[in-house]
């Protein structure tokens, strides 16, 4: 790879140890994806924010890289472990809360904006179309790709980190347009169509695709299935990128039997003790139709609904949270499902969502039975 | 062979072959280096000092944390080598200075489950 004199500079230590860590993370990501160059990004998206996925080890890299470290580009971050105004009505130990305490300030104190969300792309204003991002949320990097109009990899959380660093990134993959087109095409055959049916379509694309598919069969998604598809599409696999049509290349059917394949894979029980909602987190609208659904219905059991702290405001103004909570929904900011210390498995045997990515990490890290079913279904069958 | 280097680095051990793709995050146990996704073909095993050879990772960007964190417990594979090399287990390693090496198909399909070799990050050599 090509760099330039300063960027040898920093390599070599002549800017202190965290940009050499940094300028070494991104060569690394640079041989590995063929680049040639680094080119400058406008705005990284971090994860590695919930004590629970990064652990002892990730918070004290954190702790320690912040005593010097400064972002150099605009700086958004993943939901945390929990929501620090809720958590005393949680059972969590205080050991827990103090580490991700501790997280939470290193990221703020490297000059992160404190977003704690897995849906950038909802609550900022997007940058210009063809603007270069260095996303690390899987979902937010095939939705910023696909829909947003933006560039970036499917991150890791160290390079997107090294990104914010730096303000640079490695010329490859999904930046360089050649490498957008798909060379995959994947015929949506399913009759009826959902959140939970696209999110299962988003997992069987991963599995299948490689950097960019196209999907045919299928208009217009509505934001709630986009997501969702954008979800299941980064739990599976490597792809970041997806178009609508008909595309290039091999062609593979989503079928019923296919659909029914991923849904056996990822639904472990017929039925749950809690509700989970929102992964990724519900954004105003979904919480507008949340709300609406719930008129005069009442949950049967636990339901935890999540979503980022930038529409607290607006959710309750609106009359929504006042809803959502009379119908016995507990509304959580600044977190979501995935890895949440919140669900535990000392307390449930199984969960109900209609989050195909929910689904993944609830079974594989919070290890329990997941009952994966569409937000309508949820409604008709566990309401009241 | 030649093999391209990721993370340079020089070290020996077993190896230990994945046929499917590795999710660092939900799969890998990040205390104990066990792989606990029970769909996957190496259920249960323990990466820790293994070289592990694996086409690619998948899944959340957060799994370069789990790397480190699974290099901080000492329950680390002491290198790495893929067929595509991911932007999270690239990351993980330059980290973590975990030894990676890309392979091509006919080289990678040479390597075999309970291998003892030498893994030369530098030169990019398998020995």
């Amino acid at each position: 790879m090509n760099l330039t004199k300063e960027e040898e500079a920093a390599l070599d230590g002549k800017h202190g140890e965290t940009l050499a860590l940094a300028y070494r993370t991104l060569l690394a990501i640079g041989e590995a994806s063929g680049a040639d160059k680094l080119i400058p990004i406008e705005w990284a998206h971090l994860s590695g924010v919930n004590y629970n996925t990064i652990g002892d080890a990730g918070e004290q890299f954190l702790s320690h890289l912040s005593k010097d470290a400064k972002f150099k580009v605009k700086t958004t971050v993943n939901p945390m472990g929990f929501d620090f105004d809720t958590v005393s009505k949680y059972n969590l130990d205080d050991e827990f809360i103090k580490k991700q305490e501790s997280i939470k300030q290193s990221y703020e104190k490297m000059g992160a904006i404190p977003s704690f969300s897995c849906i950038p792309y909802e609550i900022f204003q997007v940058p210009n179309k063809d603007t270069h991002v260095s996303f690390a949320e899987s979902n937010a990097a095939i939705y910023a790709n696909s829909i947003s109009g933006l560039k970036t990899n499917k991150e890791g959380a160290f390079s997107a980190l090294a990104s914010a660093l730096t303000g640079k990134s490695p010329y490859s993959d999904l930046r360089e347009d050649s490498n957008r087109l798909p060379k995959l095409n994947i015929r949506m055959k399913v009759e009826s169509r959902d959140e939970l049916t696209y999110g299962l379509l988003g997992y069987f694309a991963g599995k299948v695709a490689e950097s960019s598919v196209s999907i045919s069969g299928t208009r217009e998604l509505d934001k709630r299935s986009c997501k969702s598809l954008c979800a299941g599409m980064g739990t599976s696999g490597r792809c970041g990128m997806f178009t609508l049509g008909e595309g290039e290349g091999e062609k593979i059917d989503f079928d019923e039997k296919e659909m029914k394949k991923v849904h056996d894979e990822l639904n472990t029980s017929e039925s749950g003790d809690l509700i989970t909602l929102g992964s990724p987190q519900l954004g105003l609208d979904e919480i507008s139709d949340l709300s609406s659904m719930l008129k005069g219905r009442s949950f049967t059991k636990r339901c935890m609904i999540f979503c980022p702290r930038a529409i607290q405001g607006q959710v309750r103004k609106m009359g929504y949270e006042n809803e959502i909570k009379r119908a016995g929904g507990e509304m959580l900011y600044d977190c979501c499902i995935c890895l949440t210390p919140l669900v535990d498995k000392k307390d449930v045997d199984s969960v109900i969502t209609n989050s195909v990515k929910g689904a993944y990490y609830l079974k594989t890290s919070n290890e329990v039975d997941v009952n994966l079913k569409s937000l309508k279904q949820i409604i008709q069958e566990e309401t009241k | 062979m030649t093999l391209k280097v990721i993370v340079r680095g020089k070290t020996k051990g077993t190896i230990l072959v994945s046929k499917n793709p590795i999710n660092f995050l939900g799969g890998v146990d990040k205390k104990t280096g066990r792989i606990r996704d029970e769909k996957h073909d190496l259920f249960g095993k323990m990466l820790a000092n293994k070289i592990l050879v694996f086409p690619y990772g998948v899944g959340s960007s957060v799994g370069a944390y789990t790397i480190y964190s699974l290099k901080y417990n000492k329950c680390a594979p002491v290198a790495m080598i893929c067929l595509k090399a991911d932007l999270t287990t690239a990351s993980g390693c330059a980290i973590s200075n975990i030894p990676l090496l890309v392979a091509e198909k006919e080289e990678y399909e040479s390597l075999k489950d309970g291998q003892e070799v030498l893994v030369d990050a530098i030169e990019g050599k398998i020995l």
